[in-house]
């Protein structure tokens, strides 16, 4: 009698893989907006063109007026005030200046100086005509060429920032996202990390900071931006790559505006995140190899027990 | 024979004394199920209808539910005008149009997302949609939102609590 | 009174006292298995495999989850994820079986299906086994409430909503099941009882029910072909192996059935490892949010087809041909009214195409079913959920129609 076996295997495979294609690769392509990633080149944002001077930058920045805002803490220059008043006064917390220079984008950086809803792609939000301003107050200049002192501040902030291979993974994100958006899982707050306290009266008072700041925050943001201890799994990486990117892509009219990081910056972002919400991925990897090898090995015995017995049955 | 007859009516006796216990049991099972006082308790929301903007579309809470409560505009209350029944679906306070529903789909109990350039309902799950009153605009629905029991106080909405408005919508067949 | 002897060994110590060279012989050396079957008929034991998977992995989940609504999903994300050594490949084992079971279980059935082994006597081990699919129906959505992620509150409460009948408008029932107006602690304490106790217990039954009822009909083989087993398996032990058309079920088809078992672990295992995503929707690992619905709601892939059955119609008539879908499978014995018992291929054209059509008709359902209901997708969806209601209702006209081959 002829073998059926291959033929009926081959039915099977073929149904199986043509449902899981219509349920899995298809429908999520339906479902889902694609989104190209445009590799963190922010073709929009006009190139500096000048070759600025890190010490006329330094005076430009304390001169204009940014650390009436913005602490620096490498340059010993503190917060005005706390992260909780602070997110009273401007919705946000402003961000420490020491690393910026190293984890967002040059081009970023420069027009963000110039016009802040511009490059945090928020001007949706921030109608001047209507009289919405955004809390960052833009650099008019100190009456010099304009782009000449920005690319001098630019520089002063890269002058000061630590070299990119210091960058952690957990910096990156603090950096980028972690004024809006708590980690859970990685004791991570809106004013940062946890510490663990001796007296629960402390860490009450630690909480109480938090909602707070998630007061301010959610009036200004529209809602309160979503803890995300588990993205990596909930969304995916090119998911929040390109989200991270340009906010605008997938959700227009969203509050969340455009961070600015460089490329190397995201890889470390979306480390962390992994951190966070796939922690056991290396294990995963490593046990998964050996499992399948094991697996394989156990296949063949079977298979060569099963000729054994089956060799009198013929 | 006697015997054995009477064997048989005492065999069945036994089962039915065994039944009746079995169904006493089946009623303490039924009960135990049962939502909790403290669940049926917690069961009223009062809102502050001055706080609302026109045309604006706010989510409250009631029960676990959200609760869409969105004051009419001059343009929403002209359309709803032409239809005898998307009128009555709103609720006047202190001279004010609001819809204020139950912000589940009727179909399957999914959430509708309010649509603000074409002001009305699109429920994800099943394709619905709803118009600005609440009434049904595109199947599968079977009916408008359903609207809360409620009892108007000065400018306040209480619901959970059944006010003659409510009562009469209810008469009229408008909500379930 | 028996009459005991000095064991032998502890083998006849156990065999004085339970029988168990009896028991051996009945369930394993003598349970007589014809020849002329393919892989498939490895199905069953590539399910009890599967199904112990499932039960190894809940009980080290077991362990650790919290069943309550503030916890739940951190017991699982957290503890389960991070914290506890290996908790990560349980609940990965735990999930990725739970949806293969169900690939092996659309196998199982449409094998029966093709070769007609719900015929001539085997009526009640196929509709065991229907009850066990329904079993595990409901074991499956009470255990992806568990994680209390987004998924598992809005399929929580799209589904308990279909008892309110539609029109009936039976909203007392639904709060009923619940506990409570919406999904809340009191269903998730409920559903954490079915799926770890009550369901698991009644799926064990079952099993052994499902078993009982291939004993005396004996598995059927590929031609339907009625065997005098007697007279084959005597043939069998006086030693002509290679003439008799049967086999012990061990070691003899159970060696067959591991190098089936061994092939499929290699594909689950890869799956566990490098593909879960199918298994493990993202969308449950936002927590539960009882005010925001997903963007797309969808279940889980095995419950697509009789989800597309519910979609297109209006509420009424979506949950009457919904209950048919669920119940109609159970009575395939009946409606089936042929004399012949073969594979579907050889019992003429009608019933091929009607196997056929089936098969393509369902992955269309489920395909339909993800799918956003929108423009084209919605009218498939409609024309293959009438096509479905009319093959059933078409089955018991076109097999009685059919000849004796």
């Amino acid at each position: 009698m002829k073998n059926k076996e291959p033929l009926i295997l081959a039915v099977v495979i073929f149904f199986t893989l043509v449902t899981y294609y219509l349920v899995e690769p298809y429908a999520h392509h339906v479902m889902h907006k694609h989104v190209e990633s445009e590799h963190f080149a922010y073709a929009d944002l006009p190139a500096i063109t000048k070759t600025g001077n890190a010490e006329n930058g330094k005076e430009l920045v304390t001169n204009a007026g940014c650390t009436g805002c913005h602490s620096i803490d490498v340059a010993g220059m503190p917060a005005p005030m706390d992260a909780v008043m602070a997110a009273q006064s401007y919705g946000v917390n402003p961000p420490d200046l020491s690393n910026v220079g190293v984890i967002l984008d040059a081009k970023f950086l420069a027009d963000l100086i110039k016009n802040p809803a511009h490059a945090l792609n928020v001007e949706h939000k921030f109608d001047v005509s209507k009289g919405q301003m955004h809390p960052m107050v833009p650099f008019y200049g100190m009456g010099g060429d304009i782009d000449q002192e920005i690319a001098d501040m630019v520089a002063y902030l890269q002058s000061i920032a630590i070299s990119p291979d210091e960058v952690t993974p957990a910096m990156a994100f603090e950096n980028a996202c972690g004024r809006c958006h708590a980690v859970g899982y990685e004791k991570w707050t809106q004013i940062g990390t946890k510490p663990a306290f001796k007296h629960e009266k402390d860490g009450l008072a630690f909480d109480i900071k938090v909602m707070e700041y998630q007061d301010s925050l959610k009036a200004y943001m529209g809602k309160l931006p979503p803890d995300l201890s588990m993205y990596i799994r909930s969304r995916n990486e090119h998911f929040i790559s390109t989200l991270v990117e340009n906010p605008q892509n997938h959700l227009a009219g969203t509050a969340m505006p455009r961070v600015g990081v460089t490329a190397e910056s995201m890889d470390k972002i979306i480390e962390h995140m992994e951190n966070a919400g796939d922690t056991k991925r290396h294990e995963r990897e490593a046990i998964g190899k050996n499992v399948m090898i094991y697996i394989v090995i156990f296949a063949i015995f079977a298979l060569l027990w099963k000729k054994q017995v089956w060799r009198d049955l013929h | 024979m006697e015997n054995n007859s009477r064997r048989g009516f005492m065999g069945k006796a036994f089962g039915a004394v065994a039944a009746v216990g079995a169904v006493g049991s089946l009623v303490a099972m039924k009960k135990s199920l049962d939502p909790l006082p403290s669940v049926k308790a917690a069961g009223f929301t009062t809102l502050d209808m001055s706080m609302y903007e026109e045309g604006l579309m706010i989510t409250e809470k009631w029960r676990g539910k959200p609760i869409f409560v969105l004051k009419q505009s001059s343009e929403m209350l002209t359309k709803a005008k032409e239809n005898p029944k998307d009128i009555e679906r709103l609720i006047e306070v202190a001279g004010s149009h609001y819809m204020v529903c139950v912000g589940l789909c009727t179909h399957l109990g999914c959430i509708p997302a309010f649509r603000p350039e074409s002001n009305d309902f699109k429920c994800a799950c099943h394709g619905g949609e709803f118009d600005a009153s609440g009434a049904v605009q595109m199947l599968p629905p079977p009916r408008g939102f359903d609207i809360p029991p409620f009892r108007i106080d000065g400018n306040k909405l209480v619901l959970g609590e059944a006010g003659p408005e409510w009562q009469a919508m209810k008469d009229n067949g408008i909500t379930l | 009174m028996a009459h005991f002897t000095k064991a032998t060994s502890v083998k006849d110590w156990l065999d004085q006292r339970l029988a168990v060279n009896k028991l051996e012989k009945v369930m394993m050396s003598e349970y007589w298995i014809p020849k002329n079957i393919n892989f498939l008929w490895a199905m069953g034991m590539v399910l009890v495999i599967t199904f112990v998977l499932l039960v190894v992995s809940g009980i080290f989940l077991l362990m650790y989850y919290v069943p309550t609504t503030a916890e739940a999903f951190n017991s699982v994300n957290y503890t389960i994820m991070r914290e506890v050594d290996f908790g990560w490949l349980w609940r990965h084992v735990h999930g990725v079986a739970a949806s293969v079971v169900f690939l092996i279980i659309y196998i199982h059935m449409f094998t029966g299906i093709y070769y007609g082994s719900y015929k001539k006597g085997r009526e009640l081990i196929w509709i065991s086994g229907m009850l066990l699919f329904i079993t595990f129906s409901a074991e499956a959505f009470s255990g992806y409430m568990l994680p209390w992620g987004q998924m598992s509150y809005w399929a929580g409460m799209v589904i308990t909503n279909l008892f309110s009948g539609g029109s009936l408008h039976a909203d007392g029932l639904v709060e009923w099941i619940r506990g409570d107006y919406v999904p809340a602690q009191a269903f998730l304490g409920r559903f954490f009882m079915l799926h770890v106790l009550l369901l698991p217990l009644a799926i064990m039954g079952l099993i052994g029910l499902h078993f009982g009822a291939l004993r005396i009909p004996h598995v059927n083989n590929q031609d339907g072909e009625e065997i005098d087993f007697d007279k084959e398996s005597k043939k069998y032990l006086d030693g002509d192996k290679a003439g008799s058309k049967v086999m012990r079920f061990a070691n003899d088809f159970m060696s067959k059935d591991m190098m089936v078992v061994g092939i499929f672990l290699i594909f689950f295992f890869y799956l566990v490892f490098y593909n879960y995503g199918f298994a493990m929707d993202p969308v449950n690992f936002d927590p539960a949010d009882g005010l925001k619905t997903p963007t797309h709601i969808y279940p889980e892939w095995y419950f697509l087809w009789s989800y597309e059955i519910l979609r297109p119609f209006n509420i009424d008539l979506g949950l009457v041909l919904f209950g048919f879908a669920q119940v109609i499978f159970v009575l395939l014995p009946f409606l089936d009214r042929s004399p012949n018992t073969c594979a579907a291929n050889r019992r003429g054209k009608a019933f091929s195409i009607w196997f056929w059509l089936m098969l393509v008709n369902m992955i269309v359902l489920t395909a339909m079913g993800k799918l956003p209901p929108e423009g084209i997708f919605s009218t498939i969806g409609l024309v293959a959920a009438i096509v479905f209601v009319v093959q059933w209702l078409a089955l018991p006209i076109i097999t009685s129609m059919e000849k004796k081959v």
